[in-house]
């Protein structure tokens, strides 16, 4: 595929499609749009499907060995959920002009990205409700903000997504409050697996407004809402009561309550943050391994699915 | 789209939310066949009682109007105002009408 660059576009569409985006427009799959604008949602919208898809694996890991029947229940409509915003997600990256197939394929072949968060192990069911309060909580913060993003297949599906969503930080918090209720061995396994999310979820948010180069037109183009520091800081501040209120205690000896009610962290290790992304996290190579492996067992199912359609157009199903 | 091995074709999907109301574009999905593109509906589309009805339609049935000819092809509806009541003047002191 070959995008155009910026300075190759027609200036005088350049200009009606700006005025389109600024009027609070929302542009539609066969609208006009430079080719950037597509690239850049091709690569956020793909990227935000592979997060939900690869996000079932960490919590998929500790279905079989819930603590209890309902919380078993509960995990597994989680999971299923997290299937079904994959599958909303892609399909309105597919209207975009780029198969299913090929985003697939891009992402075995690495050149498609996903949240570096679920490059980290789940220890044990502790994480199920860090992931649940934290990640999902974090992602919460940046897909209320992309409801409003201007492509509106995305918007569409971000929607959806939210009214999902929001069960399941509950859940997770949940887990940790029964914990932080529990015995002294259980507050301890709630509070480790605060202090091992923690960091990797602020991260979720990615770089600093100041190194974040592309950040710059998404916002011009209102692909993005608000920065990632914006939408960090939202977060922080919601979630630090949350930690207090059930007696956890927030990773960062620099932590620091401002006069305006905000709460200043220290630094994030960035130097963790690009090696998970270079592929280098704790459980990156598993994580695409378990896709691809996935994948491949289902390539019969798909091809005898393929070969019953063409050989009887549909016709033998349903009215 | 690699014929082989593929996620076979995209259908829309439309839920009415309770009964008398329209049937709204819910979003997509991919399915081999008809029953398969509606069990995919329900299970993708209304895991919380979002509808009472559902239809699936496959996507390269639908004709649409192509944005740059919208223009165009809305135009006639531009000049007509006297279709809407608003466009009537009524005498003072009539009502119900």
């Amino acid at each position: 595929m070959h995008f155009k660059k910026l300075e190759e576009e027609d200036p005088k569409k350049l200009e009606a499609f700006q005025a389109r985006i600024d009027a609070e427009e929302r542009i539609e799959p066969k609208d006009w749009m430079p080719d950037a604008y597509r690239y850049h949602n091709i690569r956020q919208i793909s990227q935000h499907a592979h997060s939900e898809v690869i996000g079932m694996q960490p919590e998929g890991n500790w279905l079989t060995r819930a603590p209890s029947l309902r919380s078993k229940k509960i995990l597994l409509a989680k999971i299923q959920d997290e299937a079904g915003h994959g599958l909303y997600l892609y399909c309105a990256a597919e209207t975009l002009g780029v198969s299913r197939d090929t985003y697939i394929q891009w992402l075995h072949e690495g050149k498609a990205k996903y949240s570096s968060i679920f490059n980290y192990p789940t220890l044990n069911w502790a994480d199920m409700g860090a992931i649940g309060w934290l990640v999902d909580g974090a992602a919460i913060v940046n897909q209320v903000s992309l409801t409003r993003t201007s492509y509106g297949p995305y918007a569409r599906a971000m929607v959806r997504i939210c009214k999902e969503e929001s069960f399941h930080q509950r859940q997770g918090y949940e887990i940790m409050t029964r914990m932080m209720n529990g015995t002294k061995e259980q507050r301890q396994m709630a509070q480790d697996a605060l202090d091992r999310f923690w960091w990797p979820s602020l991260m979720m948010f990615g770089p600093h407004d100041t190194d974040s180069p592309r950040s710059k037109l998404a916002l011009q183009w209102k692909i993005k809402r608000a920065t990632n520091d914006e939408l960090r800081q939202k977060f922080i501040d919601k979630t630090i009561p949350q930690a207090e209120l059930i007696g956890l205690k927030i990773p960062d000896p620099e932590l620091e309550l401002q006069a305006d009610g905000s709460y200043k962290t220290g630094e994030i290790n960035w130097e963790e943050f690009y090696n998970v992304i270079k592929g280098n996290g704790p459980c990156n190579r598993e994580r695409l391994a378990h896709h691809r492996e996935a994948h491949a067992r289902g390539a019969w199912v798909r091809k005898a699915c393929t070969a019953f359609n063409e050989k009887y157009k549909g016709e033998l199903v349903l009215n | 789209m690699n014929s082989k091995d593929n996620q076979g074709p995209l259908w829309e999907v439309f839920i009415q939310s309770k009964p008398g109301l329209p049937y709204k574009h819910a979003g997509s999905l991919h399915a081999y066949d008809k029953a398969m593109a509606i069990d995919n509906a329900r299970d993708v589309y209304t895991r919380r009682k979002e509808g009472v009805g559902l239809w699936v339609v496959p996507s390269d049935q639908i004709v649409s109007v192509q944005p740059k000819d919208a223009e165009a092809f809305f135009d006639p509806a531009d000049d007509k105002v006297y279709r809407h009541p608003t466009f009537y003047t009524m005498p003072e002191g009539a009502q119900h009408i």
